[in-house]
């Protein structure tokens, strides 16, 4: 059997399991945990794809950081998330499955993954491949269109970043702790 | 602060490698994946484990809150400067070819730069989330 494709179902598997598993469970610091290894493994199917730069981010901010700042909003709020009397759950589950359907229904649409008929592979795509190395010079052409090509959107991007930043420091602020001294004991 | 000395060990023979793996990828980015964008969170990551282990304080007092607030603005006043620069020059914004004599080296000095404001900006500003989220006392 194709390698590829055990290791892309094994991974995706592992990803419903633990997506079902978040699901269903209620310690919100084992949910910050799981999303944190759900992270990881979504890197590894991007990796499996080739896609070293997705993958990178993903595992940097998806598995690492964000795991942080979820697990040191958690000292702000209760571990345990609170039961709630559930209603009648047929109308959701069909809600559920109808826009599952819709969505798989979708996808027959999709080109296959990797075609090169693909309209994505028709568009901008060739010339970054085929004039990126004259043009900019550098080996890595996912660089070369973030940085360059779409220098715009980047810089976007940043601002974005720079903007969430603001705005968590208007509404929390940073209280530094007192430092608990104790005369006479130095660590 | 907490006194596991198997952590402490590890994570200080772990931290300037962390620190160091996200230098080479902001500066390999050229060459390899990786950029900005991950070199900085790498960094930031590599501070909070710091202050995962040696506690907020000591990390605020290496790092001040202070400082962050001027490097995350700047690193994208460095980015949308490499922009006003190659305006001035007499090209559109970020059109990276003006910035040198070569076309390609202006390019490698634009992507340089713009790379170093994302990195510097994502950096600062993961770390000051960490010391937003971090720095409060628990259920305050």
């Amino acid at each position: 059997m194709n390698l590829d494709l055990t290791i892309d179902v094994l991974l995706l598997a592992f990803m419903a399991v633990i997506a079902i598993a978040v699901v269903r469970m209620r310690d919100l610091f084992g949910i910050a945990m799981l999303f944190s290894v759900f992270s990881l493994l979504s890197a590894g199917v991007f990796t499996v794809m080739d896609a070293a730069d997705v993958a990178f981010t993903e595992a940097a901010v998806g598995a690492g950081v964000s795991t942080i700042l979820m697990l040191a909003t958690l000292t702000r709020t209760a571990r345990e998330e609170q039961p709630k009397r559930s209603r009648n759950p047929t109308l959701p589950l069909i809600v559920v499955f109808v826009t599952g359907a819709l969505l798989v229904f979708g996808t027959s649409d999709l080109p296959r993954m990797g075609d090169a008929s693909a309209p994505a592979h028709h568009h901008v795509a060739p010339r970054y491949i085929e004039d990126s190395e004259r043009e900019i010079g550098i080996p890595n052409i996912v660089t070369s269109v973030l940085a360059s090509y779409r220098g715009y959107d980047t810089l976007g991007e940043t601002t974005v970043i720079f903007t969430a930043g603001v705005a968590v420091m208007a509404l929390l602020g940073i209280r530094r702790r007192r430092r608990r001294e104790e005369p006479g004991e130095e660590d | 602060m907490l006194h596991h000395t198997v952590l402490r060990v590890v994570a200080k023979l772990l931290i300037p490698m962390i620190l160091l793996f996200a230098l080479y990828v902001q500066f390999h980015g050229d060459y390899s994946p990786g950029g900005g964008f991950q070199a900085g969170v790498i960094f930031a990551a590599g501070i909070i484990l710091y202050a995962l282990i040696f506690g907020l304080e000591d990390t605020m007092d290496a790092l001040p809150p202070g400082v962050l607030k001027i490097l995350s603005p700047l690193g994208v006043l460095i980015y949308a400067g490499v922009g006003v620069d190659t305006l001035l020059l007499g090209g559109n914004f970020l059109d990276y070819n003006f910035l040198a004599h070569e076309p390609t080296h202006g390019q490698h000095l634009g992507i340089f730069l713009v790379e170093l404001g994302v990195g510097v900006t994502v950096f600062s500003t993961m770390l000051l989330l960490y010391y937003a989220f971090a720095g409060r006392e628990p259920g305050q």
